[in-house]
């Protein structure tokens, strides 16, 4: 059976090369019938990619031992659905599973594609196969996951030595998110595959028109949207599991998934000043590039221990792959963009300072900035190695001192940003917009004041929070009133009719509105607490308003593990309002100590609650309490970046009338296609053919 | 002035400010990391430094003295004195021949203050059958981070 998995995988990697082949003697040669046979090869690599994932699952599920990647990941005790989380929890597997991913996108991107786009597709399947060759090289030959316990015996031949039991899967991962963080995350990882292709097609084969930006911006989308599940996911896992009270450490691995995402997040929106304007090519297509180099540079990171870290898998040899690998993307776009730079000529030029163009210039500024300083950071022990022959890390205090003001500044262009008018904004049209939110705004952050509220950087992100939250409400507001006036609907179905006629913007603005509450939730960090003692029987702690009663320490020992719990009974204004349980369990297979937080969480704090261990010097147990405000919010904003995405990625519900107010306020160049053709602009721009 | 030069002169202010502050967090934040006998042959200003230390906990070395944990860190040979001055609870994986990544500072008296420790156990999957070939490489994924959040 193992020789089945491993033939598909190699039969994979053979179906890639030819894809690749065949496809650039398609582009040369312009016979159909070749173009056709790659993309097919194509398709037929996910296919076998999948079998061979299928076979992996099958000796996970049947507790197949003799396969070394099975031994070392499961043990029969495991539940089916951590069975199947063992696919992609070891070096082997989660690289088989990061090519399965792949190759779905793959699959799609060209069948979807099939008869659309004759001229770029070729290009497209031929630097997807490129992408596919490498990593089906390392699942083949490196880092293969169907490699066989083998024993000799006394004449040389080689014997399948099964073991009786697995070593188990990491008890850190047989959570429930762990079944369905990391398949969201390499989604997003690897969907950004998809828009790199494109662009880069569409660079070689200098594909005319700006079709291509759409179709990049549209599996971006789907990409960013998985990017985002998978890291709130993991900061909720690391919240829930780790049990140090945050759920996000800065760690390397945390910030390699964090920097394609703020790449990504550039892209979808400076790819609206080349939609409507024709600005900003050569930068959006380096975002789109920089954004799969960082990918690649994330897998690495995880895959090969470069930088120390919590999350990363073993130290292996894999690292001199992945450099010549980002090494020749690196060299591919910078020829492609240096041979074809006169194809991304921009059509326009920045007009005023207060403009929607320049409010997505320092947002992308912004987001390039904190890219900068987070893969800077997470990468110093690397740099200062090389350059004084120290190595120096850098912590916390880093990232929070650069990236606080940048989140600030980002929430402040979310709401003024797309109020702004295309081009130039007149003050009048400011004032209109924007007094009464900002009035309010700055009002809340004077009460909150007066109630005690002192942290300086919390005080501005309420205040903004408050301003942003209202001129995004005010624009449904705006806009539905002018549907319910005319189709005398009441407000809430004409606010729905509003964004079904323009999802991606009513979308946007619901992203946007996510973002905010996930910002609010950060911000309750400011005003985190938490308490730390040894605690007898009958002792409390007391953390803000609760309470916390010692009534019993128990132990608890089974087959899996030797757990230590506590009995804790919490008061609130002498009311005993619930018990928490925090455990702290020994497993005896691997001898691993997992933490389990007790949370109580509610939408103003959490009361999260640690069994840190017992104290060597007195032999009494520890509990670690910790106060977190707003957490709840996170996860919340989350879910409505996920719905807002979501709803910007429909078609919008076709309407015979036209938004007439709306569309004259914002003064948008009236062309559907965006600004391509400068003769549909407004007169009054200047193109760059006289630059 | 035109929009461009605005914006230009806009976004140097801005990345100036950044600067400022991701100097300053860094020199709040910087950890070196050294190994033992760097350490030792260490002198002046540069004992003040923060930084990481990593080796093995020495056999038997782990002793409890007034409140405080003590032990030998040893690599290569080399040992360093380690009081440990935290106030989280040891990992579990703290013990005899562990691997240790210790961080805080050194001490006058040559002993090293360290305010976390990582511990990981040496061989968690090394148990393979005798005559088979070693299970692939394998992680000890997590070295309990404590107080890895400060």
């Amino acid at each position: 059976m193992d020789i089945f998995g491993s033939f598909a995988l190699l039969l994979a990697l053979v179906a890639a090369v030819y894809a690749f082949v065949a496809g650039i003697a398609g582009i040369i040669t312009r016979r159909p019938l070749l173009i056709k046979s790659a993309r097919n090869a194509g398709m037929a690599v996910c296919v076998l990619v999948a079998l061979a994932v299928a076979t992996l699952e099958y000796f996970l599920q049947t507790d197949n031992f003799s396969l070394a990647y099975v031994a070392a990941h499961s043990n029969t005790a495991l539940p089916w659905y951590y069975k199947l989380a063992a696919l992609w929890s070891g070096q082997e597997g989660s690289l088989l599973w990061w090519t399965f991913l792949l190759s779905i996108y793959v699959f799609f991107a060209l069948f979807l594609n099939r008869k659309r786009h004759p001229e770029l597709m070729p290009y497209v399947g031929v630097i997807l196969a490129g992408v596919q060759i490498f990593f089906l090289t390392l699942n083949n030959f490196i880092e293969s996951p169907f490699r066989i316990l083998g024993a000799a015996d006394g004449t040389g031949v080689m014997h399948m030595a099964r073991i009786a039991e697995g070593s188990g899967l990491n008890p850190l991962l047989q959570y429930p998110e762990m079944v369905i963080h990391p398949p969201m995350l390499y989604s997003g990882y690897t969907g950004f595959t998809i828009p790199f292709a494109f662009a880069l097609a569409a660079l070689l084969g200098r594909y005319p028109g700006e079709k291509w930006i759409h179709i990049t911006r549209r599996w971006t989308m789907v990409a960013w949207t998985f990017q985002t599940i998978g890291i709130l996911l993991g900061a909720h896992w690391a919240y829930a599991v780790l049990g140090w009270g945050g759920y996000w450490s800065w760690d390397p691995v945390e910030n390699a998934s964090l920097l394609p995402w703020i790449t990504a997040t550039a892209f979808l929106h400076s790819v609206m000043m080349q939609e409507k304007r024709g600005m900003m090519k050569v930068w959006n297509v380096w975002l789109v590039f920089s954004t799969f180099m960082l990918c690649i540079l994330g897998t690495m990171l995880t895959r090969t221990g470069l930088v120390s870290s919590v999350h990363a898998f073993a130290e292996s040899n894999i690292g001199g792959w992945f450099y010549s690998f980002l090494g020749i993307i690196l060299a591919v776009c910078i020829v492609a963009w240096y041979k074809n730079r006169d194809y991304l000529r921009s059509d326009n030029q920045l007009d005023s300072l207060v403009s929607r163009e320049s409010s997505f210039l320092f947002n992308n500024l912004i987001l390039l900035a904190a890219c900068f300083a987070v893969l800077w950071g997470t990468l110093f022990p690397i740099f200062s190695e090389w350059i004084t022959g120290n190595k120096i890390s850098v912590g916390a205090p880093f990232f929070d001192k650069v990236n606080v003001p940048i989140a600030l500044f980002l929430i402040f262009l979310t709401g003024v940003g797309p109020l702004l008018a295309w081009r130039k904004t007149s003050l009048d049209g400011l004032r209109r917009n924007f007094a009464w939110p900002a009035a309010v705004g700055v009002g809340s952050g004077i009460a909150a004041y007066i109630f005690g509220f002192r942290n300086f950087y919390a005080l501005i992100c309420l205040i903004l929070s408050v301003f942003v939250t209202l001129t995004i409400f005010s624009e449904f507001y705006r806009g539905a009133r002018v549907i319910s006036a005319r189709d005398h609907t009441d407000i809430f179905t004409s606010a729905r009719e509003l964004t079904m006629r323009n999802t991606r913007r009513y979308g946007g603005y619901i992203v946007h509105f996510g973002m905010i509450v996930i910002f609010i939730g950060i911000m309750g960090s400011a005003f985190n607490k938490d308490v730390e003692r040894q605690m007898h029987v009958g002792d409390t702690m007391a953390i803000g308003p609760y309470s916390l009663l010692v009534q019993n320490y128990d132990e608890d020992t089974n087959a899996n593990y030797d757990a230590q719990r506590a009995t804790m009974e919490v008061f609130r204004d002498g009311k005993s309002v619930m018990m928490l349980y925090p455990e702290r369990r020994t497993y005896s297979a691997s001898q691993v100590t997992e933490t389990i937080v007790a949370v109580e969480s509610s939408p103003l704090r959490d009361l999260y609650v640690v069994y840190s261990g017992i104290s060597p010097d007195t032999n009494q147990p520890v509990i670690h309490a910790y106060l977190n405000p707003l957490v709840k919010w996170i996860w919340f904003g989350g879910v409505i970046v996920v719905l807002g995405t979501g709803l910007a990625m429909l078609p919008n519900r076709r309407t015979g009338i036209v938004l007439r107010p709306l569309e004259t306020r914002i003064s948008e160049p009236i062309s559907p296609e965006g600004a391509v053709a400068p003769a549909m602009a407004p007169i009054t721009h200047r193109t760059s053919l006289n630059e | 002035m035109n929009a461009r030069k605005k914006f230009v002169i806009g976004s140097f202010v801005i990345i100036a400010t950044l600067v400022v502050l991701a100097y300053v967090g860094y020199t709040q934040s910087k950890t070196y990391y050294h190994t033992i006998s760097e350490v030792s042959a260490m002198h002046g200003a540069i004992l003040q430094q923060r930084m990481r230390v990593s080796g093995n906990v020495k056999d038997g070395s782990i002793q409890h003295v007034d409140g405080h944990i003590q032990f030998m860190l040893e690599e290569e040979g080399r040992t360093m004195p380690v009081v440990y001055t935290g106030t989280d609870p040891l990992p579990d994986t703290f013990k005899d021949g562990a691997q240790a990544l210790v961080e805080g500072h050194l001490a006058s008296n040559g002993h090293f203050q360290a305010e976390q420790i990582q511990a990981k156990c040496a061989s968690k999957y090394q148990a393979t059958p005798p005559g088979v070939t070693p299970a692939p490489s394998q992680t000890m994924a997590n070295p309990a981070p404590v107080g890895s959040g400060s």
